[in-house]
């Protein structure tokens, strides 16, 4: 952090640890839940959130993300359950007693109040010298990358302008724990681009322990070092990016993040699961005893067409049902018994080239055992 | 797991117990009053519980009861003439492209600023015993039903062009040229686009009218004869026949159609749902020869109309002694020559209306803020919020005579304010509280709902959020609402008409008085220095509040 060194009022950058588990979690949640009405909008959330970490809380509308970072701060109290922060319990304090700064989706800038105002309006309530206020402010502006729009009012700036105006101004209490309301919700896609690279630059710098809430997976997956996938009021997973993309822990995971093959089949023995008329073999132990239903899932860039060898495991022949152009590559629809595709498959263009794939061709392909995750239960229509 | 409650801290102290106040006042101005008045009408004038011998007296009297069908047919007829009237102008308005808009749209909102007694007094001189337009009523007297739909017909024909105008103000483009492309006739367009769409602005309109003449009283008094309607009732039981207990029985009639109408409107207004997307493209009217040209000839009517019911008061109060000396002179204005206190009636009006827009604001604002903002306490905001939505249900008249038996009983803490210009003042504030606080809360709805979030995280105190940013943003609501109140409290006559004293008397009163002793040209000067008040009024807070905006609008653009 090279314009701010030896300023004491911004944290220092937090040492990330490589293994969260053997450090004490700065935010601890125990069994939060929280009722709306009859319904229960976050059922029993127990969540530990390391010092430095950038946290994302991933799910579709309606999956109580928001209700979770709503509790964290403070805004709308959880039904019950306990909340720790800095081994402190912060469960039944409000928001003026928390330690955070907060973003929201629509800025929440002070639209009669210039930039500087906005930035520096926390800090006048602390009784700062007018000076050391207006030095804080400048770093901050500087800090965010907007050096010389102080005077502006946030209606004169663009949306990403005004987002970073909104991230200054909660950063400007030196907060421990900085909240974010889906703050790139609102803008186009190459701003909401950009800002993320930002806010991940912005998050190395300063270290402070960050939690994001997201409904976009893409955002999720380049900005968080752990993601926290929420669905219905429960946790589904929590994992590093590359976790919960190749290792789903549900099928809800694996549909969400990504995109998924879910297939329906019935377990015939350990590591042998039939689908349709065929035996697939998986590398995973399968919990469910033989006879029960369970879900295959497999990724469409994962199934393999080149060099399939026709006896091979998992092997079998499809014909080219649809094609849709993506691109760098094709999305593919399956079928395989002739019927309506069954299967997708992502094949680069180069494949595409090579093999000459086109619509009504018969194939083979093979779905690599070690690729192939098995949930139990039927498929649901999520 | 025990639930978790969360702890209060000093602003969560502050709003709660602002909310308590704000009940505590209402309760003091509003509800005891009525609760009062509810209980004198079961009461003989000993103060004796005669449970509903009263109300059966009431209703087997037909002198009495006549007036319950003369109200109503008032109240009827001239909802189904100003609501067409005031549609069409409307539609002529928002979706023509004919000339002169400003200018009509400038005239047909002038009555607002006048007293209803206007109207009244310049018909008095047009078709009156002296009118000089007399032959054109064949014989008909204009003292009567004629005369009262005709006053209220203008009297109310800006406050239903008001909602209409914003009921038409917006409409999807779009919608239109699907209708077109679909090869829809004109008229049919009108009657599956256009009126859908002010479907619940009609409704709304059609409401408030027959409320505002249900329960105006100047009008029927000064040109209503000796046709009676509820409202002049109420005023003989009490002044004239000192029967307060009768009184309170017509005046909670009274009250019956206003809750019904408030009642029924809420409802219908509840179903409404958007019809306007944020995407809406709106709709820019197009030239139409024909139809531009029949609408400005309308306007024209409708303005000329307007215009010379107006200007006749204007010119009578200049008017030496009509209709036999016609030449014009100031002496009229010299109140004290007509048996008032001169002036002071005039500037006890002023002070009045500046009070009631300075404290009702204050109040008022700082209200509708508390129950937007202050997190949980749900019960008691909605009692709050109920209690703010009551005034628009109680007809002036009502809640004035609620007043004098609540202020006046004996041991009543508060009696000391009998008389005086305080409850002049409250009572304006609290009749007119609903609408300013409407006004409030949807400017305060339209800020940023995290504001407050935002400062609780940077350890601000709502108060200071307030005074820096809510009230700020909300200045041009702040100052509609204050304009709202003055221009009300100036105008009223109903609210008012139990509760002057001597020294407080106001000048919609003498208008009254100075009409009822024959005074008629002092009653029209009156009734001008009034609307040339509000007028001044109002220009200086449109000029205000231009510059505001030219000030502010580095940070409004967009």
């Amino acid at each position: 952090m090279p314009e701010l060194t030896g300023h004491c009022c911004l944290p220092a950058p937090m040492q990330k640890q490589d293994n969260p588990s053997t450090t004490a979690p700065y935010l601890r949640i125990e069994r939060l839940k929280k009722q709306f009405g009859s319904f229960w909008a976050l059922k029993d959330i127990s969540l530990e959130v390391f010092p430095g970490e950038f946290v994302c809380f991933l799910g579709p509308s309606g999956c109580g993300k928001t209700t979770l970072l709503r509790a964290i701060a403070g805004l709308d109290i959880q039904t019950s359950g306990r909340i720790f922060q800095a081994d402190k319990e912060i469960s039944d304090l409000p928001a003026s007693q928390r330690d955070f700064g907060i973003v929201f989706q629509s800025y929440a800038l002070f639209p009669n109040l210039t930039v500087a105002d906005n930035v520096g309006y926390g800090l006048v309530s602390r009784r700062m010298p007018k000076v050391e206020i207006a030095t804080r402010v400048a770093d901050l502006l500087r800090l965010v990358g907007l050096p010389d729009s102080g005077p502006k009012y946030p209606a004169q700036l663009s949306g990403g302008m005004q987002q970073r105006v909104a991230l200054a101004r909660a950063l400007a209490l030196s907060p421990g724990l900085l909240l974010l309301d889906e703050p790139l919700s609102a803008l186009d896609a190459r701003v909401r681009a950009y800002l993320r690279q930002e806010i991940r630059h912005l998050h190395k710098r300063l270290g402070v322990t960050t939690i994001m809430v997201t409904h976009d997976q893409e955002e999720a997956l380049t900005m968080a070092d752990r993601i926290v996938v929420m669905n219905h009021g429960v946790i589904e997973q929590v994992g590093t990016p590359m976790e919960i993309y190749r290792e789903p822990a549900s099928a809800f995971v694996a549909d969400f993040i990504g995109k998924t093959n879910l297939l329906s089949g019935i377990v015939v023995k350990p590591g042998l699961v039939r689908y349709g008329a065929m035996n697939l073999s998986c590398d995973i132990d399968i919990r469910p005893g033989p006879g029960s239903e369970v879900t295959l899932a497999i990724r469409p860039e994962d199934v393999v067409v080149r060099n399939v060898d026709a006896d091979a495991e998992n092997t079998f022949a499809v014909r080219v049902a649809e094609m849709e152009f993506l691109g760098s590559f094709c999305r593919v629809g399956l079928s395989i018994d002739g019927g309506k595709p069954a299967l997708l498959a992502d094949f680069s263009i180069n494949t595409m080239r090579d093999l000459s794939i086109s619509e009504g061709m018969d194939m083979l392909v093979g779905l690599p055992a070690e690729r192939i995750r098995v949930f139990p239960g039927a498929p649901q229509s999520l | 797991m025990a639930p978790t409650k969360r702890r209060l801290d000093r602003d969560d102290w502050l709003m709660r117990g602002g909310i308590c106040l704000m009940i505590g006042w209402l309760g003091l101005t509003l509800i005891l009053p009525l609760w009062w008045l509810l209980s004198k009408s079961f009461q003989n004038n000993q103060g004796d519980f005669v449970g509903l011998a009263n109300y059966i007296e009431y209703f087997s009297t037909p002198a009495l009861f006549v007036s319950v069908w003369n109200s109503l047919f008032i109240a009827f007829l001239s909802t189904a003439i100003v609501l067409p009237l005031a549609f069409v102008y409307a539609y002529a308005l928002q979706r023509s492209c004919m000339r002169w808009k400003g200018l009509f749209q400038g005239l047909a909102l002038i009555p607002i600023l006048a007293p209803s007694l206007l109207p009244a007094i310049s018909l008095i001189y047009l078709f009156g015993n002296q009118g000089f337009l007399k032959e054109w009523m064949f014989g008909v007297e204009i003292y009567g039903p004629i005369g009262i739909v005709i006053s209220q017909v203008f009297y109310c024909f800006p406050h239903a062009l008001m909602i209409l105008l914003a009921a038409l103000s917006m409409a999807d483009s779009r919608l239109y040229e699907a209708a077109d492309a679909l090869g829809a006739s004109k008229t049919r367009v009108f009657f599956t686009v256009t009126l859908p769409g002010a479907k619940y602005g009609l409704i709304s309109a059609g409401f408030v009218i027959f409320t505002l003449v249900m329960t105006d009283f100047g009008i029927a008094k000064v040109i209503g004869g000796r046709f009676n309607v509820l409202a002049t009732d109420i005023f003989k039981q009490v002044i004239g026949q000192q029967n307060f207990e009768m009184g309170a029985v017509v005046g909670f009639v009274l009250l019956i159609p206003a809750v019904v109408a408030f009642l029924a409107d809420r409802i219908i207004q509840g179903r409404q749902v958007a019809l306007l997307s944020a995407r809406a493209v709106p709709l820019v009217p197009r030239p139409a020869a024909g139809r531009d040209n029949g609408l400005f000839i309308f306007c024209a009517v409708v303005g000329f109309l307007i215009f010379v019911l107006l200007s006749m008061a204007v010119w009578a109060s200049f008017v030496s002694r009509w209709p036999y000396n016609l030449s014009l002179t100031l002496k009229n204005y010299n109140f004290g020559d007509f048996g008032s206190n001169g002036w002071d009636a005039y500037f006890n009006s002023v002070e009045m209306a500046a009070w009631t827009a300075v404290i009702g604001t204050a109040i008022i604002f700082v209200g509708a803020y508390l129950l937007e903002k202050t997190r949980s306490f749900g019960a008691a905001r909605g009692i709050a919020q109920f209690m703010a939505m009551l005034p628009m249900a109680v007809p002036g008249l009502v809640l004035g005579l609620a007043y004098i038996f609540f202020f006046n009983a004996k041991g009543n803490p508060f009696g000391f304010i009998y008389a005086t210009m305080a409850i002049l003042v409250v009572n304006s504030l609290t009749h007119f509280y609903t609408v300013s606080h409407l006004t409030a809360t949807t400017a305060l709805k339209q800020l940023d709902h995290e504001f407050e979030a935002v400062s609780a995280s940077l350890k601000v105190s709502l108060l200071r959020t307030m005074t820096r940013v809510s009230v700020p943003v909300c200045l041009p609501a702040v100052l509609d609402i204050s304009i709202y109140l003055f221009v009300n409290a100036m105008t009223t006559v109903s609210a008012v008409i139990f509760l002057y004293s001597t020294e407080t008397k106001l000048a919609a009163v003498t208008i009254i008085n100075m009409d009822e002793s024959g005074f008629t040209a002092a009653a029209a000067a009156m009734a001008v220095a009034i609307v040339a008040t509000s007028a001044t009024v109002k220009i200086a807070h449109l000029l205000i509040t231009r510059r505001l905006e030219r000030r502010t609008q580095a940070w409004r653009q967009r």
